[in-house]
């Protein structure tokens, strides 16, 4: 177990250097450079420019280029967001939270109702049920998530007055609020972008829920138990849904990839002050180390989730250690 | 290509891949007819009188702020969509199908290899990739647009066709062909690839729907499909500023990427259904 451990470990670390020397193999390939764009957005001379590409080591060869980023990546530094002159680390942190609410609260509602959907599914199998299921949850997932979010807000924010459009707090509630209106005022903004980013997302959960409990329902021992005159109730979620809910483990996994790309659209729409959001304006303005600081860290948490998708894996299935 | 014809049959008799392939028919149809007969999308025939308005007999999806003509827009920005996501597709599918073949053949070092680094771009969600590579250019070139979908979505393909192709290098009519004297060449691609052509199709059915989604959102963001091209997602930006008043120039373009992608989706789940029938 313990060898085991620390291949898969090394495996993840092995994966993100590698991802992390393509992301800057892809950054110099591209045609021009980084900062030759600058000057269209900005009122910058010339010289400007050349004054930054010297502070960002653009002047230097392309392999100490590459060893002076690389040291400071290892020391946690990504180096200086151009549009804001602050460290990009900082800034990422700083925007973290919010995205980590919105993806929880996302995750919250694919891994309730995606669920128990993707087992009704399971047990209704070619029904209308099923079949009108599968149709309507790739209904969502076939949604450009940024056009759902527009016209949510229109309807529901705007045109309804239901929920708040934009945002991710009332500006005119009263400072002195109580924690309690406060929390209130938070859940009202998070709605709308959480729902958005839900149904774009709940059919990969559905799908991977409805297969997964087919699956164990065709076992003999769920024949067993019926035989035995379990009831049926008893049968699907006692003894099929526990072991159907197994396999849907890895979709945390692939599940990371879809909300990064999601949120980089829907934070935008709702003006969500989350990472997405942040990535959307860095490329507005064409802030190459703030945008590079964001996919360096969508890449690390996706190299995480699949490592801990396989470790859950590992503890709850001796096959896996052992095998 | 028997079997091709035969698993094209199966996901018609499927009602949900039916109500997909007639979507789809009916898109590629809007395609191709309706640009010649409609106004020019460029046009803007009256600035000041014709823009904004709502959805009527002479304008069926209504007019945008600058007083074009939302259908004729939508209709070409079909051909748009579609051409680039089918043109991406067919690259991407290429290098995966290469890539996997190689990889998967050869095994040893040159898989490990290859495959770690899948691996390290698959950690990178795919959007990222494209917002890197494509924020540096100041207006892309549609072909280069085309060139940096197909070549970013070929890495999940690569995987799948590797796992294919080592399912398959131990069966005995690859072996057969290897007594024969078969060169490696020969074996990959009369014996390895016509059997994975089935996954293949798969990848690329569901492929033209992602590349469709990505290429309207990066539109939408500025970097996709220059204006004045006319293309889905960047009718919806355009259309941002008027969404309370103008609805319809950007629900119309939003609700054709739903369609299409839907269509499309249908279409390959029922075919990766028809191929592992165990999860029909």
């Amino acid at each position: 177990m313990k060898r085991w451990l620390a291949g898969r470990v090394a495996q993840a670390v092995v994966t993100f250097a590698l991802a992390a020397v393509l992301l800057f193999v892809l950054m110099r390939l591209a045609p021009g450079d980084p900062l030759g764009r600058l000057a269209t957005q900005r009122p910058l001379t010339p010289d400007e420019v050349a004054v930054l590409r010297a502070r960002y080591g653009l002047d230097q060869p392309l392999a100490r280029q590459f060893t002076a980023w690389a040291g400071a990546l290892l020391h946690g530094d990504l180096g200086t967001s151009i549009e804001y002159g602050r460290p990009v680390a900082g800034l990422i942190a700083e925007r973290l939270p919010a995205t980590l609410l919105l993806g929880g609260a996302v995750l919250l509602v694919n891994f309730t109702l995606g669920l128990w959907l993707g087992v009704q599914q399971a047990i209704r199998r070619g029904a209308l049920v099923d079949r009108g299921l599968t149709v309507l949850s790739l209904a969502g997932y076939a949604m450009p998530s940024f056009w759902l979010g527009l016209v949510l807000a229109w309807l529901v924010g705007v045109r309804w007055r239901v929920l708040p459009p934009a945002g991710m707090s009332d500006p005119l509630l009263d400072p002195a609020a109580g924690l309690g209106a406060r929390a209130a005022d938070l859940l009202a903004h998070l709605a709308l972008p959480a729902l958005t980013l839900a149904v774009v997302s709940i059919a990969a959960t559905m799908r991977y829920q409805r297969r997964a409990m087919l699956d164990v329902l065709g076992f003999p021992y769920i024949v067993a138990a019926r035989a035995k005159g379990v009831p049926e109730g008893d049968v699907r979620w006692r003894h099929a849904w526990r072991n159907a809910l197994f396999p849907v483990l890895t979709l945390f996994g692939l599940w990371l990839p879809i909300l990064a790309t999601g949120s980089v659209f829907v934070e935008s729409v709702f003006a969500w002050p989350g990472l997405g959001s942040l990535a959307a304006e860095a490329v507005g303005t064409r802030d190459y180390p703030l945008l590079m600081g964001a996919t360096l860290l969508v890449s690390a948490l996706v190299v995480a989730g699949g490592l801990i998708t396989d470790l859950a894996y590992a503890v709850l299935d001796p096959r896996v250690r052992f095998g | 290509m028997g079997s091709l014809r035969a698993l094209l049959g199966v996901t018609w008799r499927r009602p949900s891949a039916r109500i997909g392939w007639l979507l789809l028919g009916a898109v590629l149809a809007a395609a191709l007819v309706l640009p010649p007969i409609l106004p020019d999308p460029a046009a803007q025939p009256d600035i000041l009188s014709q823009a904004n308005l709502p959805p009527g007999l002479g304008h069926p999806f209504g007019t945008d702020m600058l007083s074009r003509d939302v259908l004729s827009r939508v209709a070409w920005g079909a051909r748009v969509s579609l051409s680039v996501a089918a043109l991406a597709v067919v690259l991407s599918v290429t290098i995966g199908a290469a890539v996997g073949l190689v990889a998967g053949y050869a095994g040893g070092r040159t898989d490990a290899v290859l495959m770690r680094l899948v691996d390290a771009a698959l950690a990178v969600p795919r959007l990222f990739i494209l917002l890197l590579l494509l924020a540096v250019w100041e207006r892309i070139p549609l072909a280069a647009l085309i060139v940096i979908l197909g070549t970013t979505g070929w890495f999940a393909t690569s995987r799948l066709v590797r796992g294919e192709v080592l399912r398959l290098r131990g069966e005995d009519f690859v072996r057969g062909a290897e007594a024969l004297g078969a060169g490696r060449r020969r074996v990959m691609f009369r014996h390895l690839l016509p059997n994975t052509l089935g996954p293949l199709l798969v990848a690329a059915t569901l492929g033209v729907g992602e590349v469709i989604l990505l290429e309207a959102g990066l539109s939408f963001l500025g970097l996709g499909i220059q204006p004045p091209t006319p293309s889905w997602g960047g009718m919806i930006l355009d259309a941002k500023p008027v969404l309370v008043t103008a609805p319809w120039s950007s629900v119309f373009p939003g609700l054709a990427i739903l369609v299409t992608v839907l269509a499309v989706n249908l279409v390959g789940d029922a075919l990766s259904d028809a191929l592992d029938p165990r999860s029909a």
